[in-house]
C-alpha cells in the first residue's frame, strides 16, 4: 500500500490519493456547469443584441455597454455624451455600501474586541450569539427591520410615548435605512475576521507599550490596530462586496429614490420589459469591481500569512 | 467597571466596548423579537396592540392565502431537502479528495471553484444561472431552482465538513487498513462516522441557505412557481400584513432551532 505516510498531525493526508479525481469530479462538474459556465455565458450575452420581449438575438453588439456609458439622444444619432444615469447608480451603490461598511466597522470592531478578550470558554457562545441572526432568512430580517422603523412602527411609538419626540421620525425610504439594513445583513462578516485577528494578538505588546507610558488610546492606535489590520481589511471587504450587489435592503428599505445596482439588474430581467444584454453588462461591471477587491484581499491575506511565518 | 483588578486586565479592557457590544446585540435581535411579539397581536391593524392571540397563525393555515402558502412551503421544503442532500454528498466526496488526497497541482484551483458561489455576488450568480438555462433551452420551474440551489449550497456544506476532516487524524483509517479493511470500508465504517458531526452541520447549513434563498430563486423560478421567500416577498410588496409576521416567526424559529442544533452537533467530539 503506497498511501501510508503516517503524518499524524498534518491537516492534509493522502489515504485516498488514488481516488482523488473521482472524489472531486462531481463537485468540479456541478460548479463548472452551474456556476462557472453560466458566468461565461453571461459575458457572451452582454455582447448580444436585445430581443424586445426579453431574451436575446444572437448577433454581436456593443449596444449594452454603449448604453451604460454613453447617451446618444432619443434616436441614437446625436454626438455621444457621457450617460450619467447608470454611473450615478453605481456610485450610489458604492457610497451606500461604503457607509454601511463604516457603520459595521464602528460597531463591529469594539464588539469583536470585547468578545476576543472574554474568557476562552465563553467566546464561542458570544460568537454564536452574533451569528444566529445571520442564519435567519435575509428577507424576513429586512422586513422585520422595516416593520420596526416604520412611521407608525414600534420604535417611533416608543419614542413618542416616552416623550422624546412629538412626531414620528421618517427612517424608512432614506439612505440611512438602507445603510442600517445592509449593516444588519452582513455584520457577522465584519465581526468574525476581526475577532480571529484579535484572538491571535499577543497582549504582551500592549503591556510593553503601557510600561513605556503609552496611553490606552495610543496603544490602541499604534500597537493593536496595525497588528490586527489584516482582520479589519478582511471584514471591510466581506461587508462591502455583498452590500454593493444587494437587492433586498435597498428595495424594501430604500424605496424608489434609493435605487442601487441590484435593483437596476433585477429590472432588466423582470417580465418582458427588460433588456437582457444590458442586465448582463451591468452584472459584468459589478463582478469586475468585486473581483478587483477580492484580488486585493487575497494579496493582503497572503502578505499577512507571510509576515506570520 | 471603574477599577481594574490587575494591570493585565486593565490593558485589555476599553471603556465603552462592552456597551457597544450590548448595543450591537440589541440591534441584531430587536427587529426579530418585535416581529415575534406582534405576530401574536389579536388586532388586524399593525399599530394597535389588542392582546395575545394565535389568530394569525390559524390564518396562515386556514385563511384565504393558506393555499398559496401551503404550496410554497411544500416547494421550499422539497427543494431544500433535495438540494442539501445533493450538496452535502458532493461536498463530502470533495472534502475527502481535498483533505485526504495528498497535495496536488489543482488543489487551490479546486478550492477556488468550490468557493466560487461565495465570491461572486449573489445577484450575478442569479443572472448568470437564468441566462444559462435560457441559452440551453431548459424550461424554468422547480428543477431549475433545485439545480441552482445545489450548486450554490456546495461551499456552505463543504466548509464545516472539510474543517471536521482536518481535525481527524488519519491514524484511524490507517489502523483499520492495518486490520485488513479495504479503503472503501475504512471510509464507510471509520471515517464517515467520525465525520458525522461535520456532515450534519454541513447539511443543516445547506438546508437553511436553500430554504432562505430569495434572489437566485426569484430569477430562476418559472412563472407561477413560488417558494416561501418569493411568496412572502410578493405579499410584502403590497404591505406588511399580520399573517406574514406569523409565517416569518415560524421560519425564524425554524432557522434558530436548526442553527442551534448545528452548533452543538459540530461541537460534539466523537473521536474519543
Amino acid at each position: 500500500m503506497a498511501a501510508g505516510a503516517a503524518s499524524g498531525g498534518s491537516a492534509v493526508t493522502d489515504t485516498y490519493k488514488d481516488a482523488r479525481t473521482w472524489l472531486l469530479l462531481p463537485a468540479w462538474l456541478t460548479l463548472t456547469i452551474l456556476v462557472a459556465a453560466p458566468v461565461f455565458m453571461m459575458l457572451i450575452y452582454s455582447f448580444l443584441t436585445k430581443e424586445f420581449r426579453g431574451g436575446v438575438i444572437w448577433e454581436f453588439s456593443l449596444a449594452a455597454y454603449d448604453q451604460f456609458f454613453f447617451d446618444r439622444g432619443l434616436f441614437g444619432d446625436d454626438p455621444a455624451k457621457i450617460e450619467w444615469t447608470y454611473i450615478l447608480i453605481f456610485w450610489r451603490s458604492i457610497w451606500q455600501a461604503g457607509a454601511a461598511t463604516i457603520l459595521s466597522l464602528v460597531i463591529g470592531f469594539p464588539t469583536a474586541y470585547f468578545i476576543a478578550t472574554r474568557p476562552e470558554k465563553s467566546r464561542p457562545l458570544w460568537v454564536f450569539l452574533i451569528t444566529i441572526p445571520y442564519w435567519v432568512n435575509l428577507l424576513i430580517r429586512t422586513v422585520s427591520m422595516k416593520f420596526l422603523l416604520r412611521d407608525q412602527g414600534p420604535l417611533n411609538d416608543f419614542l413618542i410615548n416616552i416623550g422624546l419626540i412629538d412626531s414620528p421620525i421618517h427612517i424608512v425610504n432614506t439612505n440611512f435605512a438602507v445603510q442600517l439594513g445592509l449593516f444588519y445583513s452582513y455584520l457577522p462578516f465584519m465581526v468574525l475576521p476581526i475577532y480571529a485577528a484579535v484572538e491571535r494578538y499577543n497582549f504582551s505588546l500592549s503591556e510593553a507599550a503601557a510600561d513605556l507610558y503609552a496611553t490606552k488610546a495610543t496603544t490602541l492606535r499604534r500597537i493593536l490596530l496595525p497588528a490586527v489590520k489584516p482582520g479589519v481589511i478582511a471584514g471591510c471587504i466581506l461587508v462591502f462586496v455583498p452590500s454593493m450587489g444587494s437587492f433586498l435592503a435597498p428595495d424594501l428599505l430604500g424605496g424608489a429614490k434609493n435605487f442601487m445596482i441590484g435593483s437596476l439588474i433585477e429590472e432588466q430581467f423582470k417580465g418582458n420589459a427588460g433588456n437582457w444584454p444590458f442586465g448582463a453588462a451591468a452584472s459584468m461591471i459589478l463582478m469586475s469591481m468585486v473581483l478587483v477587491l477580492l484580488m486585493f484581499y487575497a494579496r493582503q491575506q497572503a502578505k499577512s500569512e507571510k509576515a506570520e511565518g | 467597571m471603574a477599577t481594574a483588578k490587575s494591570a493585565k486586565f486593565d490593558i485589555k479592557a476599553y471603556r465603552g466596548f462592552k456597551a457597544i457590544t450590548l448595543l450591537c446585540l440589541f440591534v441584531l435581535y430587536a427587529p426579530l423579537i418585535v416581529v415575534t411579539i406582534y405576530s401574536f397581536n389579536a388586532s388586524a391593524s399593525l399599530t394597535n396592540w389588542e392582546g395575545v392571540s394565535f389568530r394569525w397563525y390559524v390564518d396562515v393555515f386556514t385563511g384565504p392565502e393558506s393555499g398559496k402558502f401551503k404550496t410554497a412551503a411544500l416547494n421550499s421544503f422539497i427543494i431544500a431537502i433535495a438540494a442539501a442532500t445533493m450538496a452535502t454528498t458532493l461536498a463530502t466526496l470533495a472534502a475527502t479528495g481535498m483533505v485526504r488526497g495528498g497535495k496536488f497541482k489543482l488543489r487551490s484551483a479546486s478550492f477556488g471553484l468550490i468557493s466560487l458561489p461565495l465570491m461572486v455576488p449573489e445577484i450575478v450568480t442569479a443572472v448568470a444561472t437564468l441566462i444559462f438555462f435560457n441559452a440551453i433551452g431548459f424550461d424554468r420551474g422547480i428543477m431549475t431552482i433545485l439545480l441552482a440551489h445545489t450548486a450554490f449550497c456546495v461551499p456552505f456544506a463543504y466548509l464545516p465538513i472539510a474543517a471536521r476532516m482536518q481535525g481527524i487524524e488519519d491514524s484511524y483509517e490507517q489502523a483499520a487498513m492495518d486490520l485488513y479493511a479495504n479503503k472503501r470500508q475504512a471510509f464507510t465504517k471509520i471515517l464517515m462516522p467520525l465525520m458525522m458531526p461535520g456532515i450534519i452541520s454541513g447539511f443543516i447549513l445547506a438546508f437553511i441557505v436553500s430554504l432562505d434563498d430569495f434572489i437566485i430563486t426569484n430569477f430562476v423560478k418559472g412563472a407561477g412557481v413560488e417558494t416561501l421567500p418569493t411568496a412572502i416577498f410578493g405579499s410584502v410588496k403590497q404591505g406588511i400584513k399580520p399573517n406574514i409576521m406569523a409565517i416569518s416567526t415560524m421560519l425564524l424559529g425554524l432557522s434558530v432551532v436548526m442553527v442551534t442544533i448545528s452548533y452543538f452537533v459540530s461541537k460534539a467530539d466523537n473521536t474519543k
